[in-house]
Parts: C-alpha cells; structure tokens; sequence
C-alpha cells in the first residue's frame, strides 16, 4: 500500500520503466530466497532417514500356531497377527455383507485366510483391542473387544457392534516367503 | 579506507581462533589433494568402497563404527539387496523377546555397525589399556583431519636412537609426541581387492581415508553442491540489490 | 489523521483501534533517517537478521535434540545424518553464532568511533551492552549441548570461575551444576536457558530499537540532522541499502556454512565428552579469546574474573568516561590514533587468549589487558579535556554535498577541512 506512495515521496523520476524493474525483482529474489529457506525448515520435521529405515519390517510367522497370536511393533503402532483356526475361518466367510457396518468380505481382508494381519488400532479413538491373549475377553463376536468404548469386533477384525466406524484397518503387507511377512 | 581496516579485524579473529585448530606443533602432516577437497569436491565411490572392505578386515577389530547403519551403505554404491545381505553377516543383539531374554538375530539395514567391545571399558581392558576411539567422526575430530588419518597410517617408523619406546607403545612419526598405543595397523597388500586396485601402505591409508571422511559426514557432497547453487543465487541477489539501491539512491546523490 | 494514509478499508478499521499501522508506518517507513551513513550503519539490521536466523534455526534444533548426557552427543549426531536438511540447519546455527557476533563487534566498534554512546543516546548503549551480555551468556550454553569434549570442559572451567567468588563461591558454583560436577542436570537447566535467553535478547533489543528511534540514527559526522533536507525516509532508502548489505552478509555465511562449515570449530567438539580426561589445548570459541586472555592475563583466581568482568562492566560507564562533546572519531585527531591502537590491542587479546598460558604470552597478555583498561580509564577522560578537535561542518547537507552520500564522512570531511 505505502510503497509506491513513499517512492514518490522519495522523489524518485516518474521515468521508472526498465530501471524500476530492478527494484521489483531485488524483492522478487528476497521473496524467493525466503521461499526455498523456508522449505528445509518445515521438512525437517517429516520422518528421519533412520525413522524411515523402520517403516518396513519382516517377522517370522512360522511360530505361530493355530489359534494363537502375535503382536509387532510397526511405525509404532501395534499390528495383530493371527493364525486362525478353521472354525474361525468358516464364521468369517460365512457372514452375511448386510450385516455389516462397513461391508467387506473376509477375502479382501486377507491374503492367506490362514493369517489375519491387521492394526491393533480400534477405529473409534485409538485405544488398543483386547483378544490378542487367550484369556483375553473377545467380545460378542469371537474376535476383539475394545474396552474403552466397548466396540466389538469379529474374526475377521470387522466392526459389529459399538461406535467404531470402520473394521480394523489392514496394514501393506505381503508375503516374502511362506514363513515371513513383509509389512509396510 | 575503514573497511581495510574491518578486513584485517575479521581474517585476526579467524586466524586466532583457528590458530589451535592447527594443534599439536611438532609433526609436520603429509599433504594430499584429496578428491572431496574444494568447493566442487566429490567422494570417490570406488576408493570408499575399498576403503571400507579395509575398514572391516583391519579396523573393525578394534574399532567401532558408531554412527553409522548399514543402510547408509548405499551412499557408497551399493544395492538394497547387498546391503541386506551383507547385514545379515553380523549378528546383532535385540531384545527382550517374551520371555525376557536378549537373543542374538543377524542383522538388518536399519542396525547400526555392532561394537566390537560391549562397552568402553572392555575396549580399553582389550588393549592394554589403551581406548580404541570410535571412528565414524574421526576425521573431523582431528585437526585436518585426513591428512591426519593419513600420515598417521603411513608413518610408523623405527624410533631415532634417542628416543626410547616402552612396551606396548610404538613410534610414529606423525602422532603428536612420537608414542602410539595402537601397533602399526597396514604393512601393505593386506587386503586383497576386488577391483584389482593396488594394496600398498599409502593406497589402503588413502581408501580408508576416503571411507572415513565419508563416515564423518555422509552429506558432504550434498552441502557442496548445494552451497554452490546457494552462491550463486546469492551473488546474484547481491547484483541485483545494488542495482536498485543505486537507482533508488540517484537522486539523493545529485540533491 | 493517521487513518487518511491507507486506502484499504480493513486496514482503516484496525488502525482506527489498534495503530498497528500507524506506528509500523512511522518506524519502518517514514521514519526520517541521516542521509549520509556509511555501510557500518548496515551491522544494526543485520544483528537483528542474525538474532532470527539463530532463534528459527535453534527451534527447529530442538525439535530432534535430546538434552541428556546419554543422548545428547547422539541426538546431534541423528540431526547431521538423518533428520531432513538436518545438517544444513546445524551449521546455520553453529556458524549463524560465530556470524552473529562477528557482526555485533563490527556494530559496537562501529559506535565507539562515531561516538554513538554519548548524550542522548546513553541508555541506548546501555542497552546495546546488556545484549552483548545476554549473547555470551546465550552463546556458551549453547556450545555446551552438544555435549562433546570442548562443551564439557568449557562448561567446567567457566562454570568454575564463580567459586572465585569468596564465601559463597563453591555453593553458587554447586548451585549453578545441580551437583557435584558438571552433568546431566546442568545440561538440561543450560537447555532450558539456552532456549529462554534468546528471547530475552529479543526484549532488549525492542527496547534498543524504541531508544534508537526516540532521536534517531547517529551519523558518520556526529551532529544531528537540522531538519528534512538532512535526512531521507527509512523506506525505501535504508530499507534497499540494508537488503543489499544483507545480500552481501549472507553470501559470506553461505559460504562458510557449505565450505567451510567447521573452519570456526574446534576438532575435539566432534568426541563425546569424557569426564575423566581433558583435551590437550582447552579453548573457548573465538569471541571469547579476548576476554578469556583477560581472565588469564591476571594471576589472582578472583581478580582475574573481576578483570573479566570488568572489561564488559567498563562498557556501562562509557558515555561518562568519554566527555569530548564531539562524537565522531572523523573530527578527533588522536582519539582516532588511540582508537585504531585499541582495535590492535582487542585483536591481540583474542589472538593471546587462543596461545597457551606460557612465556611471552603472558607478558603480551597482561600488556594488551592493561591497555585495555587504560583506554577506557584513562586515556578516554584525558582525550577529552586535552584534545582539540577538528571544526564541525555546519550541516549534514553540506557535508553530503561535498562528497557523496555513500562514500561516507571520510571524503566528506577531507573537502571540509
């Protein structure tokens, strides 16, 4: 507002053309020089290399046994990984999609239906589900319960019952050999 | 006038507070031009790959490798798939499992290099008391740092007469005081390379100083290619400023 | 009144309640400027510049550092490898102090020549002198976190010259570690300062700024403006010239930070600190050598931090040590002999505090300290009675008709004489 009213207060010649040009594009490079400092600054804050190293991890599933589960850290988060019985199986794909808060079959789900890998995150407010441990409460549908605001999950790790959205989310993740995981 | 006077206040400052940096008097330091001096310095892959399989058959015996992991690996050239595989060689402690004990799993890209001592006082107690520093930042914790690293691996010489050597102590020309706990690491042709690259004293001295340097700071080539793009746009702002300051200031001169 | 001066209608109804843009307006715009100062009037604006650059850089420092003695080492290590452009903002920070205070000395030799501390301007200087503190004090914690051997042993022996204090001097000492050496909990408060004092700095240099604008700029002929013809509005005249300066100053930074970024270090900041071994050469960084070679200079453990002291304290006192009239060196014939001569001995005490505590040094030492307090002490009262000064030009305008506005007072008053 008060620039060009200075400068003529400054009793620059009106005669500017080509050579106020200069003036214009000093604060041009200023702005730009400012611009591409800024960057550095606010980027530092995204993940670090050595964060980023630890975005993916492998484990061993071999382990497992039927029935049973395993929780790994991943991106620090908890991600459930479990070895389904054949009962656990069936009640999974028997399950009607109009039943369901957020239809999805159990198939796309998983990849080998033997293994569910999915995020220990309940869908509500974060909190973690409880079914991991065999002495753990699984809830009304056989699968996880999260006891903050009791939502209840199946063993398919899909919403059923409570204030939870969305059915527990699925992390990437594939298989690099019959016995290890890849997840991220 | 006043700011040929400003200058010489400047480069005293400078020079007094690098006057230290220049250290221990007595050795005089061999003088290399090395490929990563200079503004437009560069890291010789090859040399750093060198350097670091000599590294890991003469150093890694004694000497950590601190601050860096074995993804950091791929600065000097080399695939996602070697690295993993190359970790795997060294066995890393983890833990605790469920049962609350540490077990030994081999290595990933993410791991750090292992300490080949548990702690510093086993690496003293391993070497005659001696600590065998880690080497990650070593040629910036020394002054001229690689030509330090350099003369030093090149310079273990019989002892003059005069002088006397106690146990367990060796002589070396370029270590400040002549006396160095470590024994002459490199007598040459002890590593065998793949490239065929020779293996004398001062060609696996040089390999390792390349490594090293690479070690102590993994962004260096990026700091000097940036800094020249930086320079240049800023030679231009200061062009570019002076030109308005003087059309701005035109008519005050004349009134 | 005021609200006739912007056209956009918001601005109108804010400045009607709040006259953000009237003052903005009057001190950055307006505000009637000597049309005749030379590039050390640049050194102000820049240490301003500088004292934001080191503030955003050191926040966002924070944000990966660890203040642990564990950690610390380490977490500085994780910033120069693997937090993004990591490297880049620690060198800014670390070569951003050594450039911050290079600048400052330029600013107050700038004012101890031109005779910028005299009546009115006192407190002003005051002020600019509490800065100057604020910053060593900033300064030394600072270097102490990345807990490297420089850090611990420069923590250990500054901290140690308060038990030179009698009495309570252990006490004060133990109080300022939190222990019985210096440790995990003195790095953490020295964190926590560090991270409060630059803010404290900002305070005192809006109060440095508020007395600064209450009579203006001083000038390379030390008279005051008569009136308009003598001065030009801030904006754009000194508003460019500062850009153009800035331009300069950071062209010179940028190279040191991508070439030569550790040119102003010391190697041993770069090994963990190691409590039971102390490094061959101990020196503070080099804004220190002077006033480390003071400290040094005086064999008495309490009378050399006095002497120390001192020798920032003498500064306080200076608009009424120095009672010449005249306030620009240009028109004091052997105040400027004797300032030149006090610049060499300032250089030497930095380039003395830098060699060890041995043989001749400490002779120089203690030649070059004297003379420092001399200066101040003596020969500054005695210039001002003695001295005949050279005759005042009548007005800013005609000086700067002589010559040319940029080229400064030193060609000007060559026609004028």
């Amino acid at each position: 507002m008060t620039k060009t009213q200075t400068l003529k207060q400054g009793d620059i010649p009106a005669n500017m053309g080509r050579r106020d040009f200069i003036v214009v594009a000093s604060y041009a490079m200023a702005g730009i020089g400012l611009a591409s400092v800024a960057w550095p600054l606010i980027d530092q804050m995204n993940p670090a290399a050595d964060t980023l190293a630890l975005a993916s991890i492998e484990v061993d599933i071999s382990k497992i046994e039927v029935g049973q589960a395993i929780t790994v850290k991943w991106r620090g988060k908890p991600v459930f990984i479990r070895h389904r019985s054949e009962t656990e199986i069936t009640s999974a794909q028997s399950v009607q999609l109009s039943d369901l808060k957020d239809p999805q079959t159990d198939d796309e789900r998983v990849t080998n239906p033997q293994f569910l890998v999915m995020i220990g995150v309940c869908t509500h407010l974060g909190c973690v589900p409880l079914g991991q441990k065999t002495g753990d409460v699984k809830g009304e549908y056989d699968g996880w319960f999260c006891p903050c605001h009791g939502s209840h999950y199946d063993s398919s790790g899909r919403i059923r019952k409570g204030p939870a959205p969305l059915n527990l989310e699925i992390p990437p993740y594939q298989f690099a050999s019959d016995a290890v995981i890849k997840i991220g | 006038m006043m700011k040929w006077y400003q200058a010489i206040i400047f480069s005293c400052a400078l020079f007094a507070s690098n006057a230290f940096a220049a250290g221990s008097g007595d050795v005089v330091l061999k003088h290399k031009d090395w490929s990563f001096n200079g503004p437009f310095g560069t890291l010789d892959k090859a040399a750093m790959q060198r350097g670091f399989q000599a590294y890991r058959e003469i150093c890694a015996s004694c000497h950590s490798l601190d601050y860096i992991a074995f993804r950091n690996l791929s600065d000097l050239g080399y695939s996602a798939a070697e690295i993993k595989a190359f970790a795997a060689e060294y066995d890393v402690e983890d833990g605790p499992n469920d049962e609350g004990e540490m077990f030994i799993r081999p290595g990933i890209a993410a791991d750090r290099f292992p300490s080949p001592y548990q702690n510093d006082a086993a690496a003293r107690a391993g070497n005659n008391g001696a600590y065998p520093p880690d080497l990650s930042l070593i040629t910036k914790a020394r002054a001229k740092g690689p030509d330090y690293l350099y003369s030093l691996l090149t310079s273990y010489k019989d002892a003059p007469e005069d002088k006397e050597v106690p146990d367990g102590m060796y002589y070396n020309a370029a270590y400040p005081g002549h006396l160095i706990a470590m024994p002459q690491p490199i007598y040459g042709e002890d590593v065998i390379y793949a490239d065929g690259a020779p293996s004398d004293v001062s060609a696996i001295a040089s390999d390792l100083v390349y490594f090293l340097t690479w070690t102590a700071e993994p962004s260096l080539e990026k700091r000097k290619r940036t800094g020249v793009k930086v320079l240049i746009f800023l030679l231009f702002m200061v062009g570019m400023s002076y030109g308005a300051m003087k059309f701005i200031w035109a008519d005050v001169k004349k009134a | 009144m005021s609200a006739d001066k912007f056209s956009n209608p918001v601005v109108r109804w804010v400045d009607h309640r709040l006259p953000i843009f009237t003052f903005m307006d009057h001190e950055l715009n307006e505000y009637p400027t000597p049309k005749n100062l030379n590039y050390f009037w640049n050194f102000g604006s820049l240490a301003g510049i500088s004292l934001v650059i080191m503030i955003v850089t050191g926040i966002v420092l924070a944000m990966s550092y660890t203040p642990h003695v564990d950690y610390a080492f380490q977490s500085v290590e994780r910033i120069m490898r693997d937090v993004n452009h990591g490297w880049l903002i620690r060198y800014i920070h670390m070569n951003g102090a050594s450039f911050f205070f290079i600048v400052v000395f330029i600013h107050i030799f700038r004012g101890l020549y031109y005779g910028s501390y005299k009546a009115p301007r006192e407190l002003l200087w005051i002020l600019g002198v509490l800065i100057l503190l604020l910053m060593m004090a900033t300064a030394f914690m600072g270097y102490v976190l990345p807990w490297g051997q420089m850090s611990f042993w420069g923590a250990t022996v500054i901290t140690n010259l308060f038990s030179a204090i009698p009495l309570v001097g252990d006490s004060i000492v133990t109080l300022l570690w939190g222990g019985f050496s210096v440790d995990n909990p003195t790095l953490n408060r020295f964190f926590a300062l560090h991270y409060l004092m630059p803010f404290l700095i900002v305070g005192v240099v809006i109060l440095h700024l508020v007395a600064l604008h209450r009579f203006g700029s001083n000038n390379p002929i030390g008279i005051d403006p008569s009136g308009p013809q003598d001065t030009v509005p801030f904006h754009p005249y000194y508003t460019i010239k500062d850009f153009f300066g800035l331009s300069i100053f950071l062209s010179l930074f940028a190279a040191t930070i991508f070439f030569f970024p550790n040119f102003m270090g010391h190697p041993d900041n770069y090994i963990p600190a190691n409590p039971m071994q102390t490094p061959a050469h101990i020196v503070p960084e080099w804004y220190f050598l002077p006033f480390y070679a003071i400290l040094r200079a005086v064999p008495d453990k309490l009378g050399g931090v006095l002497a120390m002291f001192g020798a920032i304290a003498v500064l306080f006192i200076l608009p009424w040590l120095d009672r010449s009239p005249i306030r620009s060196g240009n028109f004091r014939p052997i105040f400027r002999i004797f300032f030149w001569v006090f610049v060499a001995d300032c250089i030497a005490l930095g380039y003395l505090g830098g060699m060890p505590a041995e043989g001749i040094y400490v002779v120089l030492s203690r030649v070059a300290t004297a003379w420092y307090f001399l200066h101040f002490l003596a020969i500054l009262p005695l210039l001002s009675v003695i001295e005949t000064p050279r005759p005042l030009p009548q007005s800013l305008s005609k000086s700067v008709l002589g010559g040319t506005a940029l080229a400064g007072a030193a060609s000007a008053v060559k026609e004028k004489v």
